[in-house]
């Protein structure tokens, strides 16, 4: 992948951040396995994945919190393997916000310039700039307990900001705020970052989140990274199950390759599913809820035959937007949404139903255990 | 809860829960008035009398003599030795507790436990036996006396010096001091140390800055208890400083047992109550809430 990246003259771009080969181990604990990961300089980058999957600890590991155990990390090309997080050209806004309770607002904003040697006047001067940017000039005199969790996320973002780092690490910064609040602060980080033009490297288990705001997204589990790219990519052509699982709702649907084109179903069907893998190897089927159509029996067009199954609804939720069906097919439940508009038809459960798709919206991953 | 809003026999309960309150709490209440704070009063009452030829003390002419004897050299030496050496033990404690309560806090649980229990370990025996055991080990022929002696550094001379009370004074306290800031330093949030080290504070600067301010509480805490017995000590200046650089606590005691002179001895466990007092508020004030 970093061969790949260039910059506009052409020439080779320094990533803002590399990780080669990088593992971490507490006692026995192998907390990130073996990661290799490329953050571009101005990209607003996320890292997913349940917790205890090792984002938080890669995200350490580059803010200097955490050493890695083995492998390369570079900022900006050099080398700060162990190098202490004070003298690293990055920043970190934490998940509890970590604000200094003993000081007001501006002092926990001027806090970083200061460390640096700056005098007290034009320290004070760029935090109270800096408030303004997120909208808590009228703040600087408050203690941290003082504000509400929005306004201390903004004092950490602030905090952060005004030391002008290379890069800034947000660990799970929107985990503590409801949802109202988690959308418009969305929405601001994006704008910020995009203003700033610094990557922001960012933690959450959240997909939607991850979704919504980053230009690429890296999956992690287990200690493992899974899979790299963008939302559009993760959400199509996921690598494996639990990618395909993690990101978004699916329905993942165990089968046997047939051939490069078709694919056997637990019951026999057999299914068109271009895919790349061997006859006989075992693979599942990804199939969103939204991409698949229902309809009588009878009803099934002729260029999706060799897509189709037949099934009994079982049960129907009304979402207002749309209908959620869920269809037994013979072995396993399905979970088919439909938009639901005045004019569609509502199939009641007990009906017999055929479901169809096109076939560029299933997508075949390997089975768990062959491999990521 | 506001009374407006609080129906009426919604205020008949709370009123009942409280005189409930006050029911379970009487016995507590009549046996600290009884023993506690009429003697505590009656010392006050004291100080203000007037000590009759006899040693005794008449509860009439009252006066405030005994608090202008503080004054004189003699008291004042007393006063200025105490404060001193009270001060001195507090801040050795501190400077000896401070790291080892860090050091504690940082372990993980099984550890501390087996830590903290040593810690307690010197209160399973009696002050005063350990006292004994100090003047023992500092004695002339004793093991540290020998060592020193045996290193070519000469006769270990310093039992029944302030020396010997201040090291008496800090072992006996030492735990009252570590107690109160390895819960101070233990409770702290430590990812407020990550973020000052993330924001380029070297450890020195985040220690000064964000560790140090932060376990305040607890080091005001651990100080006061440390400063107030030390400054009333009496067991281990009698028994380490031979009782010739008499401290407080001591000269309370000749005042009432040998001098016998009531009003005096009363005047100045007024003044170290009132002292006493007087730091326990300003801790309060300062927000403390780790006792």
């Amino acid at each position: 992948m970093g061969d790949e990246m260039q910059d506009q003259a052409g020439g080779p771009m320094t990533a803002a951040v590399d990780i080669q080969s990088v593992t971490k181990r507490f006692g026995d604990v192998v907390a990130v396995d073996n990661v290799d990961l490329e953050i571009a300089d101005g990209e607003f980058f996320a890292m997913l994945g349940p917790s205890g999957c090792g984002k938080t600890t890669t995200l350490r590991m580059i803010a200097g919190l955490e050493f890695p155990t083995e492998g390369s990390l570079k900022i900006f090309g050099e080398e700060v393997g162990t190098l202490p997080p004070n003298l690293r050209p990055v920043n970190t806004v934490f998940q509890n916000y970590a604000l200094f309770p003993h000081m007001n607002v501006l002092d926990n904003v001027s806090f970083g310039l200061r460390m640096q040697g700056k005098d007290k006047r034009e320290s004070a001067h760029a935090a109270q700039e800096m408030l303004e940017l997120v909208q808590l000039g009228g703040m600087a005199k408050r203690k941290p307990d003082q504000l509400s969790g929005g306004q201390q996320q903004r004092v950490a973002l602030a905090r952060a900001l005004v030391n002008k780092p290379k890069v800034l690490l947000l660990d799970e910064p929107l985990g503590a705020l409801d949802l109202k609040l988690r959308q418009d602060m969305q929405n601001e980080l994006k704008s910020l970052q995009r203003e700033l033009g610094v990557s922001f490297v960012f933690v959450t288990h959240d997909q939607e989140e991850a979704l919504t705001m980053s230009d690429r997204i890296a999956v992690m589990h287990d200690g493992k990274l899974l899979q790299v790219g963008t939302a559009e990519e993760l959400y199509d052509q996921p690598v494996n199950r639990f990618v395909a699982d993690f990101i978004g709702q699916t329905n993942l649907i165990d089968a046997t390759v047939f051939d490069a084109d078709m694919i056997v179903l637990a019951n026999g069907t057999k299914i068109r599913a271009p895919n790349p893998y061997p006859a006989g190897d075992k693979v599942a089927m990804s199939l969103r809820p939204e991409s698949i159509s229902i309809g009588h029996v009878d009803e099934v067009p002729d260029e999706f035959r060799s897509t189709s199954l037949t099934g009994t609804v079982s049960d129907v939720i009304y979402l207002g937007h749309s209908h959620v069906y869920t269809v037994n097919v013979d072995w396993m439940p399905l979970e088919v949404r439909t938009n639901a508009t005045p004019t569609s038809i509502k199939h009641e459960p007990g009906s017999e139903v055929a479901i169809w798709w096109d076939r560029r919206s299933d997508w075949v991953v390997p089975d768990e255990g062959h491999g990521a | 809860m506001t009374a407006v809003a609080t129906p009426k026999f919604e205020a008949a309960n709370e009123r009942k829960k409280s005189r409930r309150g006050f029911l379970l709490a009487l016995p507590a209440y009549v046996y600290l008035s009884l023993f506690f704070a009429l003697p505590l009063l009656s010392v006050v009452v004291y100080s203000f009398a007037k000590r009759t030829s006899t040693g005794g003390v008449a509860l009439e002419d009252w006066n405030i003599d005994s608090y202008t004897k503080l004054g004189e050299p003699i008291v004042r030496d007393i006063l200025l030795r105490s404060f001193t050496l009270a001060i001195i033990t507090t801040v050795i404690c501190l400077v000896l507790a401070y790291p080892f309560s860090y050091f504690l806090a940082t372990r993980k649980a099984s550890t501390r436990n087996i830590m903290l229990v040593f810690v307690m370990i010197p209160f399973w025996s009696n002050f005063l036996v350990r006292n004994y055991a100090w003047r023992v080990l500092l004695g002339n022929d004793g093991p540290v006396s020998r060592v020193t002696e045996g290193v070519g550094l000469g006769e270990t001379t310093i039992l029944f010096t302030p020396t010997a009370i201040v090291l008496g004074l800090v072992y006996g306290f030492l735990p009252f001091m570590i107690l109160p800031l390895y819960a101070a330093v233990e409770r702290m949030d430590w990812s407020l140390i990550e973020a000052s080290r993330d924001l380029g504070a070297t450890g020195m600067q985040t220690f000064r800055k964000v560790t140090f301010p932060l376990s305040l509480p607890g080091v005001i805490a651990g100080s006061i208890l440390v400063f107030i017995p030390s400054l009333g000590a009496y067991v281990t200046p009698q028994i380490l400083g031979g009782g010739k650089k008499t401290m407080l606590g001591s000269y309370i005691v000749t005042q009432f047992l040998t001098a016998r002179n009531w009003p005096v001895g009363a005047a100045v466990s007024t003044v170290l109550m009132v002292v006493m007092l007087g730091a326990t508020m300003l801790y309060f004030r300062k927000g403390g809430r780790t006792l």
